[in-house]
């Protein structure tokens, strides 16, 4: 566990030299001072200037080399970069852990933008099974569809499919929106959470199946409920929310919020028990 | 006198503690979430650290940020730190306001100076483990 404290004021532990330890074993005591600086960027990460833009044409190049040659370029210092011809090659633009604004001028393959935490990405084209699996944080908006398992385990940040999804899209969400213009395929929310998923048109059979956590909203047809999926109340809170995140989306902006239907877990599959990692802790 | 000592107890109580189950004094410990996951940020209680940091990073709201809560830690009021997969506590210097809204909007900003901290724990992880 991290602890925050005042760095002013000595503690023991820090009079005992363990801010050095080396960092292993189960806890950990790190400590900082809240007020020592106003950083908004992860620790080591380039400082990139939006207004510097350049081109990337990654048709000879294979995911791995773009993907470095992407690195490179932001090391440079460059905040905006078009990528043409991605030809839907597979894992384009995993891993970025960097504020960026990043354009696609073409469609993605499979696990583009995945494992990303903090750019802002337009693909001007089609993805791939699981686009931005594992997003952490950012804005990820494709022009036209997404194939399955879209948004699949993300953790944070906006996906916006503004045509029509697969099946399986936000399986195993923990955080974050997907919202989806068009229509979601089958089993959409599944085994989700947390987070937020918006569909305004229609939904395949069974929604939000074996859900933990979380909220959809479909504002067209629904298929069939999953296993644990039940209608709630819409609050004015919801549609306030929902209209917001329509405008961040650029889509759907005049669309009618008031007559969504929103689904959460009914919570009688819920079997949280933590007797599991203390037996296991007692094992070890 | 004593009815101060009443409020004091309430707003402590209020902070993530709440009356465990059974199952949960068996166990010894606490099941579920520590706070309502699906809480909508408020964005009129928004600080100005979190205003400045969304606009650095060229996002239209909070992003990531609204599904950060403060919760709890062995009953002190603590934000999960997802990377480094533990509970930040918050120092007993800053006094927390009655509401949760409020409460998640400092979390949210002591997480955020947290996570860009040179002192963060994935600084140290990435210098020992870093491949490319």
């Amino acid at each position: 566990m991290a602890n925050l404290k005042n760095v002013t004021k000595k503690t023991k532990a820090q009079a005992m030299g363990m801010h050095s330890e080396v960092l292993t074993g189960r806890t950990q005591q790190k400590f900082f001072n809240p007020d020592e600086a106003e950083n908004f960027y992860y620790f080591g990460t380039y400082d990139v200037d939006f207004n510097k833009r350049t081109d990337l044409d990654v048709k000879n190049m294979t995911a791995a080399e773009a993907n470095k040659e992407l690195d490179n370029l932001m090391s440079q210092g460059y905040g905006t970069i078009v990528i043409k011809n991605p030809q839907g090659k597979h894992s384009l633009g995993v891993g970025i852990l960097n504020k960026l604004n990043l354009i696609f001028e073409g469609s993605l393959g499979y696990f583009g933008m995945g494992s990303s935490d903090g750019p802002i990405v337009r693909i001007n084209g089609r993805v791939g099974w699981s686009c931005a699996e594992n997003l952490m944080a950012g804005k990820v908006v494709i022009e036209k569809n997404a194939g399955s398992c879209f948004g699949a385990a993300i953790r944070g940040g906006d996906l916006i499919c503004k045509g029509s999804v697969g099946a399986r899209t936000g399986i195993d969400m923990k955080g974050g929106t997907i919202i989806i213009g068009g229509d979601a395929g089958a089993f959409t929310g599944f085994m989700m959470q947390r987070g937020r998923i918006i569909i305004l048109g229609d939904v395949g059979i069974n929604l939000g199946d074996s859900m933990y956590d979380g909220t959809i909203f479909v504002g067209g047809e629904i298929g069939s409920y999953g296993s644990d999926a039940v209608d709630s109340e819409l609050t004015q809170s919801d549609q306030n929310w929902l209209r917001r995140k329509l405008r961040v989306a650029e889509i759907g902006e005049n669309f009618d919020v008031s007559k969504m239907k929103k689904i959460v877990a009914g919570k009688k599959l819920w079997n949280y028990d933590n007797l599991e990692p203390a037996e296991k802790k007692g094992a070890i | 006198m004593a009815m101060k000592k009443n409020k004091k107890k309430e707003n402590s109580s209020q902070l993530g503690k709440k009356k465990e189950t059974a199952r949960e004094k068996m166990i010894g410990q606490s099941i579920g979430y520590r706070y309502d996951v699906n809480l909508l940020p408020d964005y009129k209680k928004i600080t100005p650290f979190l205003k400045k940091y969304i606009e650095a990073m060229g996002w239209d709201d909070l992003n990531w940020l609204e599904d950060v809560h403060m919760g709890y830690e062995e009953g002190k009021p603590a934000v999960f730190c997802r990377n480094a997969n533990g509970w930040v506590t918050i120092p007993k210097s800053i006094k927390l306001p009655n509401n949760q809204q409020d409460r998640d909007m400092i979390a949210r900003e002591l997480l955020v100076k947290f996570q860009m901290s040179p002192k963060h724990p994935l600084v140290d992880l990435k210098k020992a483990y870093l491949k490319f």
